[in-house]
């Protein structure tokens, strides 16, 4: 990790305390995590404890603690999906990857997320693989979809 | 300073401007139950078992009184079927984690709660923020804190500051309710302490 | 860009921009919302200006990707003005034929044309297509006119001419008065009058003051306020300035979900292009008033929604809501005076300046005033965001504009106000919408989510669905909401897996008490909604799950199995073949069998099964009839089954 990245980020943001949950989102941006040497050394520079830094990196569904997998599956199980069947969506992708929502497989392949209305509702249940979006998905149509990806 | 004047109980009580409805009551020696807060910490309002009946135009509602401000003209009451009611149901929501919390038992005799109302969970921390507010408020050093949220909620020390702050401390050792603080320390030092390297390995 | 130092500047920059725009020339506006986006709509637009070009016609047809237009299920939209022809659902490999047809040969391309479902006739203008027509589009409309990227285009419909009269012929109390007086409510879901909120603001004692934009709306299935501030974020800053100005605030903030990044995207532009005219910053418009806005994204919490949570987010602290009192507009953001409102409530704004208290009230109810934009989604034909006058009646909105259900299926009901709401069913179909009718048939506006649901819908997991989504958001501070959510959520799975028993249901009515009357904030004290809601409309549902183990909508997997009707299955090795789980016998010929226990009830061969086989049944509350002899699978020409018939 590099600390010279993290203190960039901090500078951009005038190292205001009450720009932590910015400077994290960059951080979760540009690593894909947040890796704990990045916790103390925002921690140190924004002069904030580290517990308000790692309830921030708990509390909130942006940050992860641990590395993500190389693809990110986003499905929507907000109500327009919910009522068009996003759970047997869900259902089948949980079957399929072996891992639920929150949790990387031990390939570092696959993080699952279930995520609350992307907004497009007219294509639910609605399925986002790395920022690509696949709508109108059957449990079957879902497992072809994740089948193309290495 | 303004000078507030309320009703609690039928008992003319009176306040001044900055103290909360529990300081007011306190004041006039009414007992109010709570669990999360202690005299030394900002009021959190996390309990709820402080809630009081306050009548308005438009009728009651509840109010958590060691955080509401007092007000002039607030009638109030600490004890009706509704709040007892309410109470007994917080009660046996807090028992379901820490039956054996001698705190919440005597609570619980006084308002006739039953522990087996709901089924046992696994943890047997209230939420009640005493250690993680201490630490913060009064010793300054914020070695342990909450995490995530919800019923995922936890404390959480933080190894490296809680291996070197805590054994000369232990000042919120006495203020955890059901004594889950003393496992959730017992158990990080046994398995995250940083030994004398400063690598993070089971002592 | 030259700084606009002055209102008459801004006259004359406008003047100038409209008059290089001939309203008679073809001007050609393709959906560019995240939802047309996500159907292809970026290859439109650019098969769009490629194919102009090529055509040669780039001197005389302007084109743009627009704001949303409101019309989702039939995406991408493409809008050609000025005669207003609507062609949907078009791919790029229609591009070229409307180019060359419509706008060069002034012909009409008949097959991208909306059809109207009752009479079958088609419908060539936008504003004659049902779905258009009842609706009454003040905040939205201006979505589809312009380039959210590009603020000449929001110059050009009339922007900011708000702002320069209430900077320059308004006094800040004369402001207040003028909202007050056109009766707004909140936009975000509590329906506050927002006048009276920001008269508290200024008479608060305390410096700074601040505005907020909460634009963290986290109701699922509504996204009104993401389209808005992807298609037209100049009218939020143009609210956002004139409330600033108003309240006595030179400071605000945008609080935006992360997972908005081109309504954070078309944000920061427009930002930066106001900024460039001088229309946000020091000086506005040479005014003397200085407003600075700063952009903070929210991270995934639905509790920061909550005006305290939000503000604890904006100084950067886990979003936790805090005790109200006091309120923000009275110790708010670092403890001063804070005023927070909602999007629409924001770009709502700039209308009743323009056209005047009494315009606006002259749209709506006695206590709903103006429009209101829902998005209409679930079981409905077509799925959208429609701005309606309040008083419209429900059944007007899922029937007229929603065209009704897909699929020949029965309404069963509307769930409005998200998390904190309540489903109104069939027999309140005829319910003017407006704030007080919605809570007084047990519901909520809410941020303007309608989610339709028909016969198929279980209620009872509507009901666990929500108080599912509320205990994974909830911040976890408060027993009541951490604790009482967790056990009604553990009790409405249970009934909806058959586990359900006497006494669930007042166990339920116990702890809904709790978490209305005990909560620290609004999250817990409206989370019990849905299961009281749909309690006292569909008691049926529950008392069906508890008592007779049995779903009567056919959807709690755990309580329905599928069956194959041997009187109606043709062997067709459809269901056979896409099953998942290899849970059916047959072959050709043979009638298929499911096998029970390898079912996983995914519901596959149901879906499969063609409509005029309809051989798949779904079973609940009894037990799956046993399987057809060997000797009678045998499928024989014309329906007759195998020997013994």
């Amino acid at each position: 990790m590099d600390t010279e990245k993290i203190d960039q980020i901090v500078d951009e943001h005038q190292g205001e305390a009450s720009s932590l949950i910015q400077v994290l989102l960059e951080i979760q941006s540009e690593y894909h995590w947040l890796p704990g040497d990045a916790l103390h050394r925002v921690s140190e520079r924004l002069q904030v404890p580290l517990t308000r830094i790692r309830h921030i990196a708990t509390f909130y569904k942006a940050f992860s603690l641990v590395p993500k997998g190389r693809h990110e599956v986003h499905i929507c199980v907000g109500t327009a999906c919910h009522v068009r069947g996003a759970t047997r969506v869900l259902d089948k992708v949980q079957d399929l990857t072996g891992i639920g929502p929150g949790e990387t497989d031990l390939e570092l392949k696959f993080s699952l997320e279930t995520v609350n209305c992307l907004g497009c509702c007219a294509l639910g249940p609605v399925m986002v693989v790395d920022g690509k979006t696949h709508g109108k998905l059957s449990p079957a149509g879902t497992a072809n979809v994740l089948k193309s990806y290495e | 300073m303004s000078e507030y004047l309320l009703q609690i109980d039928g008992k003319e009580v009176k306040a001044r401007e900055g103290m909360t409805v529990l300081d007011a009551a306190r004041g006039a020696g009414i007992a109010i139950p709570t669990l999360c807060y202690h005299e030394e910490l900002a009021p959190f309002g996390g309990c709820r078992l402080c809630i009081v009946e306050a009548e308005g135009p438009t009728g009651s509602r509840l109010l958590a009184s060691c955080v509401h401000p007092a007000e002039q003209n607030l009638v109030l009451r600490t004890r009706s079927d509704k709040i007892d009611r309410i109470r007994r149901t917080l009660l046996e929501l807090l028992l379901a984690h820490a039956p054996h919390s001698t705190q919440l038992q005597e609570l619980a005799q006084e308002y006739g709660a039953d522990p087996d109302r709901f089924e046992q969970d696994a943890s047997f921390c209230v939420h009640c923020g005493l250690c993680v507010r201490y630490c913060a408020e009064v010793k300054k050093k914020n070695a342990v804190g909450f995490i995530d949220r919800g019923t995922k909620k936890e404390i959480s020390f933080v190894p490296q500051i809680a291996s070197r702050e805590c054994d000369r401390c232990k000042e919120c050792f006495p203020l955890c309710p059901t004594s889950y603080l003393q496992a959730a320390f017992v158990l990080t030092a046994s398995l995250a302490f940083p030994d004398s390297e400063g690598t993070g390995s089971a002592r | 860009m030259a700084r606009i130092d002055s209102p008459e500047e801004l006259a004359k920059l406008r003047q100038e921009v409209v008059s290089h725009r001939d309203p008679d020339a073809p001007r050609v506006s393709v959906c560019a919302g995240t939802g047309c986006l996500a159907s292809g709509a970026s290859q439109v637009v650019a098969a769009v200006k490629t194919e102009i070009e090529r055509q040669g016609l780039q001197a005389a047809v302007e084109s743009r990707g627009t704001g949303c237009h409101g019309f989702c299920e039939r995406g991408p939209i493409i809008v050609i003005d000025p005669e207003e022809i609507c062609y949907l659902q078009v791919t790029p490999d229609d591009v070229p034929e409307i180019i060359s047809r419509t706008l060069k040969d002034k012909q009409v391309v008949e097959r991208l044309l909306y059809v109207d479902p009752a009479a079958g006739e088609k419908v060539t203008r936008e504003s004659d297509i049902p779905f258009y027509k009842h609706q009454q589009r003040l905040v939205f409309g201006p979505n589809r006119k312009i380039d959210p990227k590009n603020i000449e285009d929001y110059l050009a419909i009339g922007g900011y001419r708000a702002l320069a009269r209430a900077l320059f012929e308004m006094s800040p109390e004369q402001v207040i008065e003028e909202v007050k007086r056109a009766n707004l409510r909140g936009r975000g879901g509590a329906g506050f009058p927002t006048g009276i909120k920001w008269e508290a603001a200024r008479n608060a004692p305390g410096e700074p003051k601040y505005v907020v934009v909460n634009c963290d709306e986290g109701d699922p299935g509504a996204y009104m306020d993401r389209s808005l501030m992807e298609g037209n974020p100049y009218s939020v800053l143009e609210g956002l300035i004139i409330g600033a100005y108003a309240i006595g605030a030179n400071e605000g903030f945008v609080y935006i979900r992360q997972e908005y990044p081109l309504a954070v995207e078309n944000l920061g532009v427009a930002i930066e292009r106001a900024e460039e005219h001088g229309l946000l910053g020091p000086d506005i418009l040479g005014s003397g008033f200085d407003f600075e806005v700063k952009v903070h994204r929210g991270a995934g919490a639905f509790v920061c929604g909550e005006e305290t949570a939000l503000l604890m987010s904006l100084e950067g602290v886990a979003g936790e809501p805090r005790p109200r009192p006091p309120y923000p507009a009275v110790k708010g953001l670092w403890g001063r005076p804070t005023n927070i409102n909602n999007v629409e409530t924001w770009a709502t704004v700039p209308l009743i300046i323009n056209r005047g208290a009494a315009a606006f009230a002259s749209i709506g109810t006695e206590g709903s005033k103006g429009t209101k934009i829902f998005s209409l989604v679930g079981k409905i034909t077509n799925t959208g965001l429609v701005e309606v006058p309040m008083g419209i009646t429900l059944r007007d909105i899922v029937f007229n504009i929603g065209g009704g259900i897909p699929g020949g299926k029965k309404f069963k009901a509307v769930q409005t106000g998200g998390p904190s709401g309540g489903c109104i069913p069939e027999d309140q179909l005829d319910l003017k919408v407006d704030f007080d009718e919605l809570t007084r048939a047990g519901s909520m506006m809410g941020s303007g989510g309608m989610i339709v649901m028909d016969q198929d819908t279980c209620m009872v997991d509507v009901a666990r669905y929500f108080i599912n989504f509320l205990t994974d958001e909830s911040c976890g501070k408060c027993l009541p909401c951490r604790e009482g959510l967790r056990q009604m959520h553990s009790i409405l799975t249970k009934i909806t897996e058959g586990k359900g028993k006497e006494g669930d249901i007042e166990l339920l009515e116990q702890l809904s008490e709790v978490a209305r009357e005990a909560s620290l904030c609004a999250l817990g004290k409206t989370a019990p909604n849905p299961f009281l809601s749909t309690f006292r409309y569909f008691k049926g549902e529950y008392e069906a799950h508890i008592k007779d183990r049995r779903c009567p909508a056919l959807s709690c997997k755990a309580l329905i199995s599928y069956y194959i009707d041997p009187e109606k299955c043709t062997a067709c090795l459809l269901c056979l073949k896409r099953c998942p789980d290899n849970a059916i016998d047959g072959g050709k010929k043979k009638i298929h069998i499911i096998d029970q226990d390898r079912c996983t009830n995914c519901g596959t061969c149901f879906d499969v099964c063609p409509s005029h086989f309809d051989a798949v049944r779904k079973i609940s509350g009894e037990p799956v009839p046993p399987p057809i002899p060997e000797d009678r699978r045998t499928v024989v020409k014309k329906g007759k089954r195998g020997a013994g018939q």
